[in-house]
């Protein structure tokens, strides 16, 4: 009986101590996990789509709740010589090393895809992977109008799959497809929200 | 006998060293080692580990009831593990985003349980503090061959820096999961060899 009470405190004490020490620990460091989230997962792709805007699009950002999702989502705003211009937002699809997030910039004056850019991926290294860098790919979804549907020739779209890469290519399509879906649906309100920013 | 704290530190550089002479901690081993950074982040991350839980481990070892130990191990063992993930995410990110699942893994990685058990819980603080120390730096070592190994064939690049010039056609399947199997073998061949001297 004693040893069985003794067993209890240990692992009980043993559990809070730990328990206590990394709250206190997570609380302290999450301003900085967030902050480091945002400069080194969605930055660089923001930045690479929002290029030559003149303000800093991941500090201008805004959120709107989309129907059927629970936490809200990010809308980031790209000022072009002092006229807020562009918006961009993250989505997702499924591809051939899993979930793959893509970053899509419109422009809300004329509403086209200003460019597209990878975040997160776990594609083969060297084969899917290359999404990150070829250009040539994501060049095609520049200019192509919010309500197109972009998809790889394969399928019967208008979009070259990146060589050896068709199922990473289709991923790329899919996040776009949703990406311009969500546009159309809450166009009234990110024109509403992109016009508070000014440069 | 009693070895001395230095004999306790130098054992895990070569007679011990993981993973080739303990043949624990394989996981890891093979799946970060694509380069040299992963390596030397993944070791290092694990030999702060080894060395907090063998600390703990033996400081607690009069307290912990034997028939609870292993429970109690995975906790000291799992609270330091969470600690360098977090520390990863907030100062060094990239590499975090590198090592993915492999540092909550750590927690499963059975070297950490292996010197827990096996040798701070029936030894004094001190020994156990080289222990630890000792068997990290001789994992940090190991990851460092194998990953250079493959950084270097794999992608022509050591640290990020090109060795062979842009002619250098990479050897991909070295960055793979099988090519981590044959450095892994063909590393191992070397110290047996030398170690037959």
């Amino acid at each position: 009986m004693r040893e069985m009470v003794k067993m209890v405190i240990v692992l009980t004490v043993l559990s809070s101590l730990s328990g206590g020490l990394l709250a206190a620990l997570k609380n302290n460091t999450q301003d900085r996990i967030d902050s480091q989230v945002l400069k080194f997962v969605k930055g660089p792709a923001i930045e690479k789509i929002l290029e030559g805007a003149t303000n800093d699009p991941v500090n201008d950002r805004f959120s709107l709740k989309v129907e059927g999702e629970e936490e809200e989502r990010n809308f980031f705003v790209g000022v072009y010589d002092g006229t807020p211009r562009a918006v961009a937002f993250e989505t997702r699809a499924s591809g051939y090393g899993g979930d793959m997030g893509v970053m899509v910039a419109f422009n809300v004056k004329t509403d086209k895809i200003m460019g597209v850019s990878v975040t997160t991926h776990n594609e083969t290294p060297g084969v899917g992977a290359t999404v990150e860098t070829n250009t040539d790919f994501k060049k095609q979804f520049a200019g192509l109008p919010a309500d197109a549907d972009p998809n790889v020739k394969k399928d019967g779209g208008s979009i070259n799959a990146m060589s050896g890469a068709t199922i990473t290519s289709r991923a790329v399509c899919k996040a776009v497809r949703r990406a311009t879906d969500l546009y159309q649906q809450l166009q009234s309100k990110i024109k509403d929200q992109v016009k508070t920013f000014t440069g | 006998m009693a070895k001395t704290i230095g004999q306790e530190f130098v054992k895990g550089l070569w007679e011990e060293i993981p993973p080739f002479r303990l043949v624990l901690g394989l996981c890891p081993t093979l799946a970060v080692t694509k380069s040299v950074e992963n390596g030397i982040g993944m070791g290092l991350a694990t030999t702060f580990v080894l060395v907090c839980a063998n600390l703990l481990v033996s400081i607690l070892s009069g307290i912990i009831p034997s028939k609870i130990r292993i429970a109690c191990f995975i906790i000291i063992i799992a609270t330091f593990v969470t600690v360098v993930e977090l520390m990863m995410q907030a100062y060094a990110y990239q590499l975090f985003q590198n090592l993915g699942i492999f540092i909550p893994l750590i927690v499963v990685n059975c070297i950490v349980l292996g010197r827990a058990e096996a040798f701070a819980s029936k030894n004094k603080v001190i020994p156990s503090f080289a222990d630890g120390l000792g068997i990290g730096v001789g994992f940090t070592l190991s990851l460092t061959a194998i990953s250079a190994v493959r950084e270097c064939l794999g992608n022509g690049t050591l640290l990020g820096y090109s060795v062979f010039g842009p002619a250098f056609e990479p050897f991909s399947f070295m960055v793979e999961a099988p090519g981590a199997f044959i450095c892994l073998g063909l590393l191992l061949c070397i110290m047996n060899i030398i170690g037959q001297k």
